[in-house]
């Protein structure tokens, strides 16, 4: 009973303190103590402490934020954020919303777009994915990662199918490697799946694990631009010789056997009566590989997170060590445990302390950054902020590809994130340093600020118009509410919290003189808008 | 961290190739190399060069020793394709169903330099600009052909090369130390590969928009509709008021760097990198030599860049050549805003001293056929003709007052000293100082070069020696 009327009241006192403005000091950081909840937070405190670096939690109006940006790509609404912010139950709020978030169809989105950056998902001559391919590729990505495919099993798809492009999603992973000799198609696999540049390997372990990729065909169909990619055992076999006019072709000369070497150095001869492809992917999506679940582990808490635990997260090898090799081993146990389950991994992670750490650097900043004292900074994705900007404002944008299509041609509501293929583009995206899915590797993706990039924002006619006459910003605006309620509103929409006093009152200080400060033009508040949308609490991830 | 004089490194790429890169520059010089100039995204963009072994070595290489001519180019873009019968290789004798309508022809202040008489200006100017009338890529395509003339390797090769403006960006950025950015396009883009290729999208160019010849140039992100300084200004306050996690942040490095970047595109909206495009900060009697119209007022424009030191700029023809129909009349009506503009241009580099360190050149990516078109639908129009037609050049170490080849009785044909593209392109890297035979980083590290090698069986009669 005690308990009870205590709860109570605590929500009570919670949901007033939501109404009320908070000082920008209280805004970023909840008061609550940092207590390691799990064996992450265990782990990272663990070197943490020795350090001196002593991390914060972040508040619930950075957490709602957080979380759907990192989990969908997505804004909250104002709704969204509001609800969040006043739920009373701060006990159990942030686990639930994790557990909505992951559920969403904007999660299928926004990971197929992270995962059309390493599988390189693009239309384009000379790779000759065609756009049809490109699509189907996508729709499969996306389809495994709404059922949550167990992970090893994603893998093994993606390494062994056979058939059509346009019909087999998961074979555009060899039609997409540009270059497709079976040294090129090692490098790509032990990138996407090894988290490892194949360029920094000695030339032996290339060329043995190239064995396993040395017998994959491809043969057009009479349909123009399709082509099935089939086990060929006869690859690179020349017939002995023609046949002579009238003859029966002559059997190739039979294959003698090869031997194909892991990366591990253990040696196989092929057995003739398998793909040698699904031997190397049952090798690889065994547990005790040393790279497989190292990697995708390491990739995940890295989009997360913002850092590879070994980083960058595509570049494992013996002279780049894990920060932290207790967490990593913690993370490869659990990704185990659960059988490739991807999703139970990301709500590990998200349930941690340590994911919801405040951002506000904790010195010393370099040491805090490596060690995930801090949530890292960064700044939105191409995709996701030209989305959140349409979000708030109500506005869409062109998508277009030079390769034209019916596959090409974009529904005006559909978000950038997701968008099936790379080669469908607009300005803002190139400009914003969306990955070019050439390499298949993650720092072909650019989020650091560049001077072009403020002249866009800050100044250019696209956004400026969206500012003006976005339906959605107007009707903020027009509602007729009273002027602190449109700034709350504006702040809800935007930034998904509330004012704090310090901004309240520099707003009613707003105004041009000889007028009173609470009344607000069309042009202040699209100025305010744009102040809220050009601020690094918009544009970043924090 | 001191923020004047920081040891700070430019830029994750290259800091990770595994030469420390500590400049000991002021922190803005700093940031002006690494992240203004294109060739300092590039490589902070480019994943090979992060390996740490990366096999290609640091590009943009070392300028080619040899004097340096060339600090800024003007590129004419007359997309297209300009006839060169009508124009600056006129065949007076060759009759009525190859020159149609046109009938006068003038004599230059060169002797034996004649052009049509659409260009009364540019003939008291032949002292300063070279024709080379025997171009040649045989190629009837626009895009096959504005690839050829902008990038002159074969089109439908494997690899998508950067345009020459994009290869200025890379190898002349790092030095540049503007406010505009290397390589701009006045007013629009004109895709048709004239971009960057497989150097990413970083090396785009930075396209004005708007049209100089209004009353305000409106330049995309520089200058905005409807925005008066007062309210830009205001704004800023406010953002700097309303910029609360900024300020609970400012610990962080990476958002400093963000700030700087910041503060130098304000030097260019509220600043002096505007002013560059502030047009009525020149004498309404100059205004009008040059012309008022969007070409003229492009070259004018082109002109303020190249006294700001910008590398490299395309003026892309306002409305373009491609007078399949109607030709003579669109003929009549933009060959004197051409010679108008370009003679105006020429005149005012050359005034200034400016001429000697500019190139300017100015083509289509063809001619148009010799033989005008009578039937319908054509009616007296020209098609695309790339056997031959003519380029003008001038400036940055090219010699004026100067033919180069010669097309045969019609302009059919070459008839003597063909000039390829790789010619072309090939003399003007040479005095720009930049070495085309210098690698190219390519995102999967495969070899490509800013030019075709001589062994890729590409057609080439030599650099254009005799005028340079």
């Amino acid at each position: 009973m005690m308990r009870r009327l205590l709860v109570l009241s605590l929500a009570m006192v919670a949901a007033a303190q939501a109404a009320t403005p908070k000082s920008g000091a209280e805004l970023y950081e909840s008061s609550a103590a940092v207590t390691a909840q799990g064996e992450i937070d265990r782990l990272v405190l663990a070197r943490l402490t020795p350090l001196g670096i002593k991390p914060a939690l972040c508040s619930d109006e950075v957490f709602v934020r957080r979380a759907y940006l990192d989990v969908i790509g997505t804004l909250p609404t104002a709704k969204e954020a509001r609800e969040f912010i006043e739920d009373p139950d701060t006990q159990g709020k942030r686990g639930r919303l994790i557990d909505r978030l992951l559920e969403r169809d904007e999660f299928a989105d926004y990971w197929s777009m992270k995962w059309g950056d390493v599988l390189r998902i693009k239309a384009e001559f000379p790779v000759n994915l065609w756009p049809n391919a490109a699509q189907a590729y996508h729709r499969w990505v996306r389809a495994s990662l709404a059922q949550n495919k167990p992970y090893d099993q994603f893998a093994r798809e993606l390494l062994t199918s056979s058939g059509s492009n346009f019909r087999v999603g998961p074979v555009n992973f060899y039609r997409a490697i540009q270059n497709r000799t079976p040294e090129g198609i090692t490098a790509a696999v032990a990138l996407a799946f090894m988290g490892s540049r194949a360029d920094t390997w000695p030339s032996n372990r290339l060329a043995g694990m190239a064995v396993f990729f040395s017998q994959v065909g491809y043969k057009p169909t009479r349909e123009w631009k399709e082509e099935n990619v089939f086990w060929d055992p006869l690859a690179g076999l020349s017939l002995t010789n023609s046949p002579a006019a009238g003859e029966a072709p002559q059997q190739p000369a039979s294959r003698p056997p090869q031997v194909g070497v892991f990366p591990d150095g253990t040696r196989i001869e092929l057995p003739a009566d398998r793909d040698p492809r699904e031997v190397f992917a049952d090798w690889l999506i065994s547990p005790k590989n040393p790279w497989f679940t190292r990697s995708i582990v390491n990739r995940l808490w890295s989009w997360l997170l913002g850092r590879g635990i070994i980083h960058e997260p595509d570049d494992i090898r013996e002279d780049n060590p894990p920060t932290n090799p207790e967490l990593l081993a913690y993370l490869e146990k659990e990704m185990i445990a659960g059988r490739y389950d991807v999703k139970r991994l990301l709500r590990l992670i998200l349930n941690s302390q340590t994911y919801q750490f405040s951002s506000v650097p904790r010195p010393p900043v370099e040491a805090a950054e490596a060690n995930f004292g801090s949530y890292a900074l960064r700044r939105l994705d191409a995709e996701v902020l030209i989305d959140a900007i349409n979000k708030v404002t109500g506005t869409s944008d062109l998508y277009t590809s030079a390769i034209p299509e019916p596959f090409t041609y974009i529904p005006a509501d559909m978000p950038a994130i997701a968008l099936a293929d790379g080669s469908i583009t607009s300005p803002f995206l190139a400009l914003f340093g969306r990955s070019a899915r050439a390499t298949g590797m993650e720092n072909e993706r650019v989020n650091r600020m560049v001077p072009a990039q403020w002249l866009h924002l800050l100044n250019s006619s696209h956004i400026q118009r969206k500012l003006e006459q976005g339906p959605k910003l107007r009707a903020i605006v027009d509602s007729g509410r009273k002027p602190e309620e449109m700034v709350q509103e504006l702040y809800l929409t935007i930034l998904s919290r509330f004012p704090t006093v310090e901004e309240v009152k520099a707003l009613e200080e707003l105004g041009r003189p000889g007028r009173t400060g609470r009344t607000k033009s069309r042009e202040d508040c699209v100025d305010i808008a744009w102040a809220l949308i050009n601020s690094t609490e918009f544009l970043y991830r924090h | 961290m001191n923020p004047e004089s920081s040891s700070y490194r430019c830029a994750g790429g290259i800091e990770s190739l595994g030469m420390t890169l500590s400049l000991s520059l002021s922190r803005r010089e700093a940031l002006r190399v690494g992240l203004f100039s294109a060739a300092g995204l590039l490589l902070a963009s480019h994943p090979l060069l992060n390996a740490a072994r990366a096999a290609t070595p640091a590009a943009p290489p070392a300028p080619a020793s040899g004097k340096v001519k060339a600090r800024s180019v003007i590129q004419i873009f007359l997309w297209g394709g300009m006839s060169h019968n009508d124009t600056w290789d006129p065949k007076p004798d060759a009759g009525y169903d190859y020159n149609g309508p046109v009938k006068k022809f003038l004599p230059t202040n060169v002797d034996g330099i004649q052009l049509s008489e659409w260009f009364p200006q540019l003939a008291k100017q032949a002292d300063k600009y070279a024709l080379i009338r025997s171009v040649t890529h045989r190629n009837n395509g626009h895009e096959t052909a504005a690839y050829l003339m902008q990038t002159a390797h074969v089109p439908g090769e494997r690899l998508a090369y950067p345009s020459i403006g994009a290869v200025f960006a890379l190898f002349k950025g790092p030095e540049y130390k503007g406010l505009i950015p290397p390589y701009v396009v006045l007013t629009r883009p004109q895709g048709r590969f004239s971009e960057e290729g497989f150097l990413g999208p970083r090396l785009k160019p930075f396209a004005t928009g708007g049209d100089p010849n209004a009353s305000r140039f409106e330049v995309e992100g520089v200058v905005a509709r409807g925005i008066t300084d007062e309210r830009q200004k205001r704004r800023r306050d406010l953002l700097e008021r309303l910029n609360t996690l900024g300020r609970a942040m400012e610990a962080s490095p990476q958002l400093a760097v963000a700030e700087e970047t910041r503060k130098q595109a304000y030097e260019l909206i509220l600043g002096e990198g505007r002013e560059v495009f502030d047009l009525s900060r020149e004498k309404p009697e100059l205004r009008d030599r040059y012309g008022r119209h969007t070409f003229g007022q492009d070259c004018l424009a082109a002109r303020r860049m190249v006294e700001a030191g910008v590398p490299y700029i395309v003026i892309n023809y306002p409305g373009g050549w491609d007078t399949h129909k109607d030709h003579f009349q669109t003929m009549a009506r933009q060959c004197p805003q051409l010679d108008q503009g370009l003679a105006a241009l020429l005149l005012d580099l050359h005034e200034r001293g400016l001429l000697e360190s500019t190139i300017v050149w100015c083509c289509g990516e063809f001619g148009r056929g010799p033989k005008v078109d009578w039937q319908p639908p054509w009616n007296g129009g020209r098609n695309h003709y790339g056997n031959v037609f003519t380029a003008l050049v001038a400036g940055g170490g090219f010699k004026g007052g100067q033919v180069v080849g010669a097309s045969d009785a019609k302009a059919e044909e070459v008839k003597d000293r063909p000039v390829y593209p790789v010619d072309l392109l090939g003399s003007i890297y040479t005095l720009a100082g930049i070495d085309y035979t210098a690698k190219l980083p390519h995102p999967m590290g495969l070899e490509a070069r800013v030019l075709p090698d001589p062994s890729e069986g590409v057609k080439s009669a030599g650099l254009l020696k005799e005028i340079m």
